[in-house]
């Protein structure tokens, strides 16, 4: 057994030798796929007890439906959805509060991203995940998920402009 | 079950899901847009582990649940995503990486971020709010 274990170890080691894997993953990879299957539990959660679909930038638009009458906003599929939508995202600081609590040095974090970054990159992130009816949870992670092609060819896109554009900035900052 | 209760129990396993969801965003540092910048300049690629992570989940669920259980323990149907590719979704997908790129952030790490006291958040938050007034605003004049 001891020696099984140690073969396995020669062969997959020189795959998946650290240098590799440092190189990939700088700051190791364990916290992102934890991570990452912890948000999956989440949305698969969601849609096994209720059925609903978990993306998270409709609770933009849904939350509007609030104050504005425009007819956009006051579509159905707005108005059904703004309730659990709304706690939806209340969960998600909930969440991140336990991590914060219970898993880091307690420190609050923030950001060298500077502001006018922060509004102008938000903005269109606001206005493109709602013209595109998606942004990476709801084509990334439920469109995917459901296996819809156009969710597929939206996250290609919004990943190679945003390949594009992190780069452009980054050479102009450097 | 009342609508009233139905609605109060659809809440609470949003706001479970919704912490589940922030949790592992926040276990993945995808809270922190330098991370994701670090992600868009290939320099980690964590962000694949994040997403591949959640999809096999999610697909999981997706395509077993309404196999095995017809319809979902507590509500009436299992909705489906749908999504079409047409000029919006390309013109949306197109400006959304761009602003993602600027900034590091997407609407659910701008939300969840809060709880783990980032406030400098607030601004992309305010910034994606005002995105998605534009867009309601635009689509309701057309």
């Amino acid at each position: 057994m001891q020696q099984q274990r140690f073969r396995v170890r020669q062969i997959i080691a020189p795959m998946m030798n650290d240098s590799l894997l440092a190189t990939l993953f700088p700051l190791g990879w364990q916290h992102y796929l934890a991570g990452g299957l912890v948000i999956g539990a989440g949305v698969a959660l969601l849609f096994v007890l209720t059925g609903l679909v978990g993306g998270m930038s409709s609770v933009f638009s849904s939350t509007w439906s609030y104050l504005l009458r425009q007819p956009y906003f006051q579509q159905a599929r707005y108005l059904d959805s703004r309730g659990w939508r709304l706690a939806y995202a209340a969960g998600l600081i909930g969440g991140a509060l336990v991590w914060w609590l219970a898993f880091s040095d307690g420190q609050a974090l923030s950001t060298s991203v500077p502001v006018p970054m922060l509004v102008i990159g938000g903005f269109l992130v606001g206005f493109g995940a709602r013209l595109g009816n998606g942004c990476t949870s709801g084509h990334g992670i439920c469109g995917l998920g459901s296996l819809q092609w156009p969710s597929l060819l939206a996250v290609l896109t919004f990943m190679a402009t945003a390949f594009l554009t992190a780069n452009l900035v980054g050479w102009w900052t450097a | 079950m009342s609508a009233r209760n139905k609605s109060l129990v659809t809440g609470l396993v949003a706001l479970l899901a919704g912490g589940l969801f922030g949790f592992g965003l926040s276990l993945s540092t995808m809270v922190q847009p330098e991370v994701v910048l670090s992600f868009l300049r290939f320099e980690d690629w964590g962000l694949m582990l994040v997403m591949g992570g959640a999809v096999v989940v999610t697909l999981l669920a997706y395509q077993l649940a309404p196999r095995v259980l017809g319809r979902p323990l507590l509500g009436e149907r299992f909705h489906a995503h749908v999504s079409e590719w047409n000029r919006d979704t390309l013109t949306g997908a197109a400006l959304f990486g761009i602003g993602w790129g600027l900034c590091g952030v997407c609407p659910g790490p701008a939300i969840a971020g809060l709880g783990t006291g980032n406030w400098d958040l607030l601004w992309a938050i305010g910034g994606i709010a005002a995105g998605a007034l534009a867009q309601g605003l635009m689509a309701s004049r057309r």
